[in-house]
């Protein structure tokens, strides 16, 4: 009842509810919906049968700026009814959209699950380091010392790396985009809706007003060339201006290294090739951290192996649908189950009958 | 023979139809004849209490009597053996009349080791009969029990009708030839007492001969053992000239297919049955948690049955996993007890604004906080009614016992989808885990309600609401036209889009409450369960205090009272149009409750009315005795 695919080919316009947009202008939640528009568009996805769930926070508000179904729900739980809409419906295509606050913070427990669950739904985390909704407190995201209104003196818990965490979770699939990069950001979308299962995005988003410029480090157009690469399957792990760097293994004390290319250094045969159905290289990856390393965006992980979590679905023949009389049957069924007797009209002398 | 603590029918000793049952040498010596009878079995976990009790329930139901029954586990999962806090007991309460509680004080108490009776002795009913397996009483057991002397030799039996029997030994003699070992044996004893019970009270062996046999069928040796112990026990019933015999009659039950059925398994096949009704998927989202369990097991193993089941990481999860199932168009269940309630209420708030159909179940236990998870209690009414934040009325109906969680599961499916809202199910432990007869419906003929889905986009407005049920339209995703979203924040009175207009907010938050306190004019209107429609006291109670409180009328009725009216109330929220009006009417409102009073207070303050209350929060269900006791003193307060 739900393979609704629309006739004709759709734009990124076809995809906006006719709700105002109300995030702050300048926000990367804006390239993100971009994004998330494009990717709908390029799949020609139907309205009808895509839903967007999400919890509380800036990112949370997103369901309401698309024509799709959309659930804005509570905080920190957006996988769990997520969950509950792919469990009572598994035709669906379910999206989740979270913040570092929301996913991390007070729905951690429910995103650790939702890994492991691995349901067929994506998860977008948009990772902006911040709590921008509640007016600028740290996250869970935040690096030590980051000053705000509930941290003055700089706050002092280590940051959690959302990509490190999925990868603990057990994630099958986990990606990594910048907002404004839009083609590396639809592309990854694309592949994280191919993935059969649950499918982990984060997504570094710039909150202009609360923590503007916390990526620049990386962003930045003077040292994007050699704090970012962008990681391809099967392609040498190459970055750097004009692809003049790369990462080697470094086999003695077991750590990736990054090396310059060409004369006196090291040769392109020497660089490790992205493996992305590779655990341990996706760990490797989605540590690094500048200066030393690049950021690694892309698809860090993506197991190949065949859903065997709840998106796996069952082998055993459909139920009869709620209503029909051969269920009703079936539930009288149930209900003699065990020891019954029968109780024999006025006569009052009661048959025994014992049945399994 | 001492006064017996039975209640005695007037005609002592008539043979009637259960005499069939009864062997031959029996029928020579008259037996007494009961209306009812308490029996408790109890021995260490390793006993095999519960099978044995379950037995003796099979049997009692065979022979037609009204039953109810209570099984009482040790809180400890693998309590060492032979202590007191390791002792587990299964009672049942049977007789030739309507039965409703598994009984105050036991009758006849069965101990298989000295902790068994250092523990329930207690609650026999004094000149009350108590067998124990003297060969369990070494001096060992007794220190272990407890026991610095025995108890079987220093007098703190007198008073009662001991039965010593060495339960050991002669299970080991009769079950000899068997071929099993001395441990194997000894496993046998609770067969063995299980047998002098049958002869006691006249029930059939061939049911629980067969019963032995499929379930030991992998294992002849101790099928053949436990069969032999089960003989050797009535052998000696019926020879032994020391247990006194009794007779008590089918009870008049209505006819038709009967099974004993749990409060958990039957608001389980309620729900199943009511989802079907509904012609909606059954998405259960639970989390462990005594004594709500039960309920989790149960569904998981229909699969085959449509039901998807959701083992969720914590509460929370699942109330909000069940939530996304309502918004995608299938019944939404969860459950849990007290504490998981107290998780789930922000949750259940976005129900309320949603406007989704949510089915929450509490099995209520004794809190605060984690209390006592096995013990019984009916503390989470006002969580129930207003543990929410903000102004969200929810419907809130409470099952009254096992058999009739079933009819409670299915109006609350009937409820939560006609009015698009979350719908509390108060159970508690005792209903939970006690177990009665029920008469079998057939699911074709209950009426069904089938659910109305939205697919029509024609001038769709998500909040747009029905006349007269004020509930808006169940529109699901994968439905082409109907593509809106919903949340959290306030809404537009129609469009259901984020509103934060004053006007708009305070029109929402009335309507919200005019949709629930317009059930009130649907649901039936309130009767007394028992009495007159006016008099002198009326018996205010939910739940499972309706056995006890009706037991308790019904024997004030007998003693001549009549003007005492025992009214139940199965719908909390709304409450029933007429109730304030219904208790106008008498002279007296009591309302007794396993709490500090909190229906009282909703009483009082919904009708302004003078009810007084009692209360008990001991973690026990009320007895019938303190419930008459308590009537009594109330009946007489006006004179
Ligand atoms: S507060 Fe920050 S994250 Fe939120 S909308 Fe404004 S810029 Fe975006």
């Amino acid at each position: 009842m739900n393979a609704i695919a629309p006739a004709v080919a759709r734009s990124p316009k076809d995809y906006a509810s006719d709700q105002e947009v109300r995030w702050c202008p300048g926000c990367g939640d804006y390239a993100i919906l971009k994004a998330v528009q494009k990717t709908l568009a390029d799949l020609n996805a139907a309205t009808a049968n895509t839903v967007f769930v999400s919890g509380i926070g800036c990112s949370s508000r997103f369901p309401y700026y698309l024509s799709t179904y959309g659930f804005h729900t509570i905080h920190g739980r957006a996988p769990a009814v997520a969950t509950g809409v792919k469990l009572a419906n598994p035709a669906l295509d379910v999206w989740i959209v979270t913040g570092d606050g929301d996913g991390l913070s007070i729905g951690g427990n429910h995103m650790l699950h939702l890994l492991r669950r691995d349901l067929d739904v994506q998860v977008l985390l948009f990772n902006n380091e911040i709590y921008g909704l509640t007016k600028g407190q740290y996250s869970p995201t935040s690096r030590v010392g980051t000053r705000s209104p509930s941290s003055p003196g700089g706050s002092t818990e280590r940051p959690v790396s959302p990509a490190l965490f999925a990868l603990g979770a057990g994630a099958r699939f986990v990606a990594r985009a910048v907002d404004v990069q839009q083609k590396p950001l639809v592309d990854v979308l694309k592949r994280a809706h191919a993935h059969p299962g649950t499918a982990f995005v984060e997504i570094y988003q710039n909150c202009i007003v609360y923590n503007d410029d916390v990526f620049a480090g990386f962003t930045d157009k003077a040292v994007a060339a050699d704090n970012q690469i962008h990681v391809a399957h099967g392609q040498p792990l190459r970055f750097g201006r004009d692809g003049g760097r790369g990462l080697v293994l470094d086999t003695r004390s077991l750590r990736l290294t990054a090396v310059t290319l060409g004369d006196g250094g090291a040769a392109v045969a020497d660089l490790l090739v992205h493996d992305e159905t590779n655990p341990v290289l996706a760990t490797m990856l989605a540590a690094m951290q500048p200066p030393d390393l690049p950021v690694a965006l892309g698809v860090l992980y993506c197991d190949p192996a065949v859903a065997t979590g709840m998106a796996a679905g069952t082998s055993a023949a459909a139920p009869p649908a709620f209503g029909s009389a051969e269920l009703g049957e079936r539930i009288n069924a149930l209900l003699h189950r065990g020891e019954t007797w029968t109780v024999a009209p006025a006569s009052g002398v009661n048959g025994g009958e014992a049945r399994r | 023979m001492p006064s017996s603590p039975f209640r005695r029918k007037k005609l002592v000793a008539p043979m009637t139809s259960s005499a069939a049952a009864l062997p031959p040498s029996a029928a020579a010596s008259p037996r007494q004849a009961l209306e009812s009878a308490v029996v408790r079995f109890a021995g260490d976990s390793g006993d095999g209490i519960q099978l044995t009790g379950l037995r003796f329930a099979a049997a009692t139901a065979l022979a037609g009597n009204d039953l109810a029954t209570f099984p009482d586990f040790p809180a400890e999962i693998r309590a060492p053996a032979g202590t007191t806090y390791g002792v587990s007991a299964f009672q049942i309460n049977f007789g030739a009349r309507a039965i409703k509680t598994s009984g105050d004080r036991p009758d006849v108490l069965v101990a298989l080791n000295p902790a068994a009776l250092k523990v329930e002795l207690p609650t026999l009913k004094r000149g009350g009969i108590v067998i124990v397996d003297a060969g369990a009483f070494a001096e060992r057991d007794l220190k272990r029990a407890g026991y610095a002397a025995s108890p079987l030799a220093d007098g703190s039996l007198d008073g009662y009708r001991l039965l010593a029997i060495d339960i050991s030994r002669l299970t080991l003699e009769a079950v000899r030839p068997c071929g099993v070992s001395q441990h194997e044996a000894l496993r046998c004893r609770n067969f063995w007492a299980l047998g002098l019970v049958y002869w006691m009270f006249g029930r059939d062996r061939a049911p629980t001969q067969a019963w032995i046999g499929r379930r030991f069928a992998d294992e002849p040796r101790l099928a053949q053992a436990n069969a032999t112990a089960l003989d050797a026990g009535h052998v000696y019933g019926e020879t032994g000239e020391v247990a006194p015999a009794f007779s008590v009659d089918a009870a008049p039950l209505a006819p038709g297919q009967y099974r004993v059925i749990t409060g958990g398994e039957a608001l389980a096949l309620g729900l199943l049955t009511g989802a079907h009704l509904a012609g909606r998927p059954l998405v259960f989202a639970s989390y462990p948690i005594t004594p709500a369990s039960p309920v989790l097991h149960a569904m998981s193993g229909w699969r085959a049955h449509g039901v998807t089941t959701l083992q969720a990481e914590d509460e929370i999860a699942a109330a909000c996993a069940a939530i996304g199932a309502s918004y995608a168009g299938a019944i939404g269940v969860t459950s849990s007890s007290g504490p998981g309630i107290a998780l789930k209420s922000e949750a259940i708030g976005l129900a309320v604004t949603a406007e989704l159909p949510l089915i929450v179940l509490d099995t209520q236990r004794a809190g605060p906080s984690t209390g006592m998870p096995t013990k019984t209690e009916q503390s989470d009414l006002n969580l129930a009614l207003f543990g929410r934040h903000g102004e969200a009325p929810a419907v809130v109906l409470a099952a009254r016992s096992p058999a009739d969680a079933f009819d409670v599961a299915i109006e609350a499916v009937r409820l939560a989808t006609r009015y698009m809202t979350p719908v509390y199910v108060l159970s508690d432990g005792y209903i939970a885990n006690a177990a009665q007869p029920w008469a079998i419906p057939d699911v074709a003929a209950l009426p069904p309600f089938p659910a109305h889905i939205r697919t029509d986009p024609q001038g769709y407005q998500p909040f747009a609401r029905d006349a007269e049920t004020l509930a808006r339209d169940w529109a699901v995703p994968g439905t082409p036209g109907l593509e809106h979203r919903l949340g959290g924040l306030e809404k537009d009175a129609t469009a259901g889009t984020i509103s934060y207009d004053p006007a708009n907010h305070q029109r929402m938050t009335e309507l919200r409450a005019a949709k629930i306190a317009r059930i009130a004019d649907e649901i039936p209107a309130q009767v007394p369960d028992a009495g007159p429609e006016r008099g002198r006291l009326a018996v205010v109670g939910w739940g499972s205090t309706w056995g006890p409180i009706s037991r308790a009328v019904a024997l004030l009725h007998q003693r001549g009272h009549g003007d005492v009216a025992h009214i139940h109330l199965r719908h909390l929220s709304p409450l029933p149009r007429n109730l304030g009006r219904l208790l106008e009417g008498f002279a007296r409102t009591l309302v007794i409750e396993m709490n500090s009073g909190q229906l009282l207070q909703l009483i009082r303050g919904t009708y302004l009315s003078p009810a007084v209350g009692y209360q008990k929060v001991a973690g026990q269900p009320l007895t019938i005795e303190e419930v008459e006791a308590v009537l009594l003193q109330h009946w007489g307060a006006d004179r």
